[in-house]
């Protein structure tokens, strides 16, 4: 067999594995809990009668084991059992949500992987410029907000704004700030030192600006809000209105995720250029494009393979806090809300779709990584 | 100078970015070199080689500047001329072999199409004939299926061949100039001298001229019509290769010719029926399930040292951590003073292991970067001896008054502010704290320059005398093995081959092994590369592929 | 026999020694911090208020954390700074007092993180063999769930409040620890000195204490930086779910929850405790990133 259908294979199968011991995890979380979950779910208060009947309803009386073949069975098969809170059959909830989460997963990534490659290899290979420089400062600001930060800013600025009057003031002052921010910046690369409040104002600037063009676009279109601040998408909704009343989130989601995929991209090639056959195709004569195109970047897809499948990862935890900000309602909303109402046989499924997505993205990247490397291509 | 001058450096002067300030690497250097003619460029670590070679393709490395002079090739001064300029230079008239070929050749594509880059990109060739001329290259630097080797990557061929293929490669476009910068530092000696040979005869018959960088004098006089001797960014002396061999004028070129005089005391021969501090009987060790060591022996006596000799994969290391216990043997024993050591260190006690210590080849990684000199050395001092306090630290001072270091000045530094020999001198401390009865030095000069090298050559020759230590000497370098060896014991493939007294090992016959070994060493007689290919022509001696040690 | 101190060539070629600057430990600190990028000096700055925020809050606040003074949502005036809250009390004394409550959970399970996670790592990484293939198995299980998610499932079933979140997240935190700490050993462990450690004879505790945990201390102080923007941002996360720190205990992230509503008629209330969080987060960040890039060897 090939090596790297060999390779290939092993990691599948370590993948499957890996997920079989994951829903174990999910489906005997509750098997850990001292004491007893019905009497912890329903309160001291609970008549035994109830305890009783909560413990039927979720399987409790069963043995462990025979509960999790059921369980998986069921799962198999794309039953996810019924909710404890509503009695309504979990698979039904979960297929509308999940089709939004995605939806709004997907639409970040689309904006967000091109953006951030293509913005970390410049970054990278513009090493140590005024641009390198902005965009560590600003990833690495960015990616120390939380979610809910950078939703109520978008929210602020391109949502619900401030009065018509305010916002023109306002970008006046942003382009004063964006001018005289980035000269200090160039002024300051001249003498080979970074000013960073330069970057910093320029940076305000620049948001002040593009929240006037916004406010002056919305007002054109006659919208008083430019986009809506509540994503409540109904299922019969058009695909442009899905855009429109999900940009919001995507847009959140997409600068926290491009902030990090920039930053992995940077140091992966920044690594890789540092290798002496780069240095060797330099000696060659051969001119800069070239360099990229046929030497780094055979090389550099196995990394960036990684860095976007960890950051698409990433996503799934982001979403999460984003569906709850907009009210979007995607799986995450659904997972919070029954946290917070003890709902565990919703948790548990929530939980497995977002661990399955998580290793299937993970096994992706390895795979990819294995098939793109090539010293297994020609092996000895 | 007249037209025939292609290379012309003048006062050129190259700035190293260390922390926040710039500190000069080169420090105004003047370089002259004829149109097929050889530089040798040499010096110690640090002397600035390698980015004389780059400076003269108008190039320098991250975190380096060019602070001042020229660099003229062929009349156009490459500091000042455009990078497009320099760039169309590169691999056309001035090329590079650089001292890794694995890390330098791209591991995504084939040889043959790393070897037609530059010759297709600069234009001189189109994609067949590049091809084919590469045939015709990998022909005449001996790769073994030439018309068949460039159509694999990288990681399907060998170090050595590497090496010749990167050769190959940068006579692609038949430039005016290459720079070799230690292209045979990394290979094993059996194999240099095939790349060496390859590279001398390509070089010979198109006519390149060259600057060849390295630190091993011996090859430089394989290799250069003239020596430029280099150290600490400065040229020291510059002469025709015979006349600097013969008569070198700086007394830093006097001294680094003369390293190779030093020889240990001669030791009489122990008594036949003394027991030895250390016998290997029919010692078998393994990594996992691959076997690595096979019946190996060999004896140890006090006061005599012990060379054990072989190319990397020898085995020689593997034996040294089976005395030490780090790796149980699978079959035999190690006895000690006649008796038999439990085989792994844990099961050993605190007596055995006191008498067996270690010094290492890399000082850097064998002292503790965050404990300061005193608590290195007085550890040992502490831990076998039971001494504390002031006792403890009297004997620290003790100690490194032994190994010539001041206590009052170096008791409290940290190993990062001491020199690589310095370094390598707290090793022996450390070791002769213990106060054992035997010593294993592995490698322990290997990685030093050779006047430090030398400097601890002495001090183990004089301590051994002094304190009457037992030696396990495990070098790859025959050179070191004929300063200091009473004893030589030839390793291969994990046998030994051939063991004895040293004066017996350096006369022939030999095992045929030993033989490539003995002759691989480069000397300093510039003719000695030319001798000696000529003797295994004409059958005189053995080649690699006779002793089974070819690289192919 | 020559002395090698008397051989004046080889004093020579061993005089490349670095120069040695016999300086205090208090001058290269000094020297550092000269040398600090502005980012760096930012990153301090604010870590220190925050730190001087969190230790005198009961000074610095006008009002109790829990007490109501007013009226719900009062616009800011010269009474209320910063308004007050839906309950009618000061937004201002509860973001003092939030620094206390917020900054102090993370850092304690940030600790209790670290205290696991490089201890068994540590563990791995020296004895080898069973028990670094039993808890590397183990740790990389419970890595094949996204973070935030088990810790959700984990919450649902211990049910959420302040001990369960840091027991909950300070457990997921110490696998990344885990990781870390282990390959820092493991690169630790193969070096010569420590093999001399243990052919000297030296015990386990000898071997970590003195010669694996000083080297490893550089990369472990930043990723602890690292780790507390992570374990801050989860449970900053967590609180504004309404799973993490419950009211009425002042905590940033609830307060964002509170007054979410506030945002949509254009007020920026919500942004205060949610910038405090971002704001301290940056910091750590810029400092972090400072000390990596020195830790580096200043290349570049």
């Amino acid at each position: 067999m090939h090596p790297i259908l060999k390779m290939a294979l092993q990691r599948l199968a370590l993948g499957v594995f890996t997920l079989f011991v994951v829903s174990i995890i999910i489906a005997g979380a509750v098997e850990f809990l001292p004491g007893d979950l019905a009497q912890e779910i329903l309160g001291q208060a609970a008549t035994p009668e109830a305890v009783a009947a909560f413990r039927a309803e979720v399987g409790l009386d069963k043995p462990p084991v025979e509960r999790y073949f059921s369980w998986l069975g069921g799962v198999a098969q794309g039953d996810f059992g019924t909710s404890l809170a509503t009695k309504r059959s979990i698979s039904e909830l979960i297929s509308a949500r999940l089709g939004n989460t995605l939806f709004l997963a997907g639409f970040a990534a689309v904006i967000a992987v091109p953006l951030a490659v293509t913005l970390g290899m410049l970054a990278a290979l513009y090493r140590n410029s005024w641009f390198d420089r902005l965009i560590n400062v600003s990833t690495l600001s960015s990616i120390s907000f939380p979610e809910f930060f950078v939703a109520y800013v978008l929210i602020l600025f391109l949502s619900v704004g401030y009065g018509f009057d305010a916002r023109w003031v306002l970008a006046v002052l942003g382009l004063f700030l964006l001018v005289e921010g980035f000269g200090a910046v160039r002024e300051g690369m001249k003498i080979g030192r970074f000013s960073m409040f330069g970057s910093v104002f320029g940076l305000l600037g620049l948001a002040l600006v593009v929240n006037a063009v916004f406010g002056w676009w919305s007002y054109q279109v006659g919208a008083v809000q430019a986009f809506p601040s509540i994503s409540n998408i109904s299922p019969d909704a058009s695909f442009s209105e899905r855009i429109y009343r999900s940009f919001l989130p995507a847009l959140t989601l997409t600068l926290v995720v491009t902030a990090h995929m920039m930053r992995m991209t940077r140091a992966s090639i920044i690594n890789l250029m540092a290798s002496p056959y780069i240095e060797m195709a330099r000696l060659k004569g051969m001119p800069p494009g070239r360099i990229i195109v046929k030497h780094a970047l055979p090389n550099a897809l196995a990394p960036i393979i990684n860095v976007i499948a960890i950051n698409l990862a990433y996503l799934i935890t982001g979403v999460v806090v984003v569906e709850v900000v907009f009210v979007y309602p995607g799986l995450g909303q659904l997972l919070v809300d029954s946290v917070s109402k003890r709902d565990i046989t919703v948790v548990q499924g929530c939980c497995l779709i977002f661990a399955a997505t998580y290793i299937l993205l993970n096994l992706t990247a390895d795979i990819l990584a294995i098939a793109t490397n090539p010293r297994l291509l020609h092996p000895k | 100078m007249s037209d025939d001058t292609i290379l012309k450096i003048r006062n050129l002067k190259i700035d190293g970015k260390t922390g926040d300030e710039w500190l000069p690497i080169l420090k105004g250097i003047d370089l002259d070199l004829k149109r097929g003619e050889v530089l040798g460029v040499i010096g110690e670590s640090g002397a600035g080689k390698s980015t004389i070679g780059l400076a003269a393709m108008g190039y320098t490395r991250g975190g380096c500047r060019i602070s001042g002079g020229t660099v003229d090739f062929e009349g156009t001064d490459l500091v000042a001329a455009s990078e497009t300029y320099r760039r169309k230079l590169r691999g056309k008239k001035i090329a590079y072999v650089a001292q890794s070929a694995a890390a330098s050749f791209n591991p995504a594509h084939r040889l043959i199409d790393q070897y037609s880059e530059a010759p297709i990109q600069h234009g001189v060739m189109n994609t067949t004939e590049a091809e084919s001329d590469a045939t015709e290259l990998y022909r005449r630097l001996q790769l073994p299926n030439p018309d068949e080797i460039g159509f694999r990557y990288p990681h399907q061929v060998s170090g050595g061949q590497l090496q010749r293929a990167m050769t190959a490669m940068a006579m692609s476009c038949r430039p005016d100039l290459i720079i070799f910068d230690e292209p045979t530092t990394a290979l094993d000696v059996t194999t240099q001298i095939e790349v060496l040979a390859a590279i001398r005869d390509a070089v010979e018959q198109f006519g390149t001229a060259a600057i060849y960088i390295t630190h091993d004098l011996a090859v430089v006089a394989q290799m250069a019509d003239r020596i430029q001797v280099f150290k600490l960014g400065e040229t020291i002396e510059e002469a025709e290769t015979r006349k600097m061999l013969s008569a070198p004028e700086e007394d830093y070129t006097k001294s680094l010719w003369a390293v190779r005089s030093f020889k240990a005391t001669a030791k009489p021969k122990p008594p036949a029926d003394e027991v030895p501090i250390v016998e290997l009987r029919n010692v078998d060790a393994a990594y996992g399930a691959t076997p690595v060591l096979f019946d190996v022996n060999f004896k140890i006596h006090k006061g005599r040292t012990v060379a054990v000799v072989g190319e990397s994969g020898s085995g020689k290391s593997t034996a040294a951590r089976c005395i030490t216990g780090l790796l149980p043997p699978t079959k035999g024993e190690i006895l000690f003073n006649g008796e038999a050591l439990p085989p792994g260190y844990r099961q050993r006690n605190k007596d055995q292991l006191r008498q067996a210590q270690m010094i290492y080849q890399m000082a850097d990684t064998a002292l503790n970067p965050k404990q300061r000199i005193e608590d290195i050395i007085g550890r040992p001092v502490g831990f076998y001896l039971g001494l504390s306090g002031k006792a403890q630290r009297e004997r620290v001072r003790e100690l490194l008054d032994l190994i010539e270091m001041e206590p009052d000045v170096y008791m409290h530094r940290f190993p990062g502010e001491l020199s690589g020999g310095q370094k390598q001198r707290i090793g022996i401390a450390r070791s002769l704290a213990a106060e054992p009865q035997f010593i294993i030095c592995d490698e322990v000069t290997s990685a030093l320059d050779q006047l430090v090298a030398e400097g601890i050559l002495r001090l183990l020759d004089k301590l051994q005398i002094d304190l009457g230590l037992a030696y396990m000497f495990i070098t790859h370098d025959l050179a070191t093995v004929r300063a200091i060896a009473d004893e030589v014991v030839v390793m291969q493939h994990g046998k030994v081959v051939e063991q004895g007294p040293k004066v017996e090992m350096f006369k022939p016959p030999h095992h045929p092994y030993t033989d490539l070994l003995l002759s691989s060493v480069p000397e300093m007689d510039p003719g000695w590369l030319t001798n000696l290919l000529g003797a295994r022509e004409r059958g005189e001696i053995v080649d690699a592929k006779a002793a089974g040690a070819s690289d192919n | 026999m020559t002395d090698a101190t008397n051989d004046p060539t080889a004093l020579s070629a061993d005089a490349q020694a670095p120069r040695v600057e016999q300086e205090s430990r208090w001058t290269t600190i000094r020297r550092a911090f000269r040398t600090a990028p502005l980012t760096a000096w930012f990153g301090m700055i604010v870590i220190f208020l925050y730190i001087v925020t969190a230790i005198f809050a009961p000074l610095l606040a006008p009002f109790g954390e829990k007490e109501i003074v007013g009226d719900a949502f009062d616009v800011p005036g010269s009474e209320y700074l910063l308004g007050t809250d839906q309950l009618g009390r000061d937004m201002l004394s509860r973001m003092i007092y939030a620094a206390r409550n917020t900054v102090g959970i993370a850092l304690l399970t940030t600790i209790l993180s670290f205290l696991l996670g490089s201890f068994l790592g540590m563990l791995a990484a020296v004895l080898g063999g069973w028990t670094d293939n039993i808890l590397s198995r183990v740790v990389d299980v419970l890595m094949s769930i996204p973070q935030l998610i088990f810790a959700l499932l984990l919450l649902t079933i211990l049910g959420a409040n302040v001990v369960n979140m840091i027991l909950v997240i300070a457990l997921l935190d110490s696998t990344r620890v885990y990781r870390l700490m282990r390959a820092v050993g493991m690169n630790i462990v193969v070096m010569d000195y420590v093999e001399a450690a243990k052919l000297r004879g030296e015990g386990l505790w000898w071997l970590i204490r003195k010669e694996i945990l000083p080297n490893a201390m550089a990369p472990l102080i930043a990723e602890f930086g690292l780790r507390f923007c992570f374990v801050f941002l989860t449970i900053a996360a967590l609180s504004f779910l309404g799973l993490g720190i419950q009211p009425p205990t002042a905590d940033w992230g609830t307060m964002v929850r509170d007054n979410a509503q506030l945002i949509t008629f254009g007020e920026i209330i919500p942004l205060y405790p949610a910038g405090a969080i971002a704001l301290l987060t940056v910091a750590v960040n810029f400092v972090v990133d400072w000390m990596l890039h020195r830790s580096s060897g200043l290349k570049e």
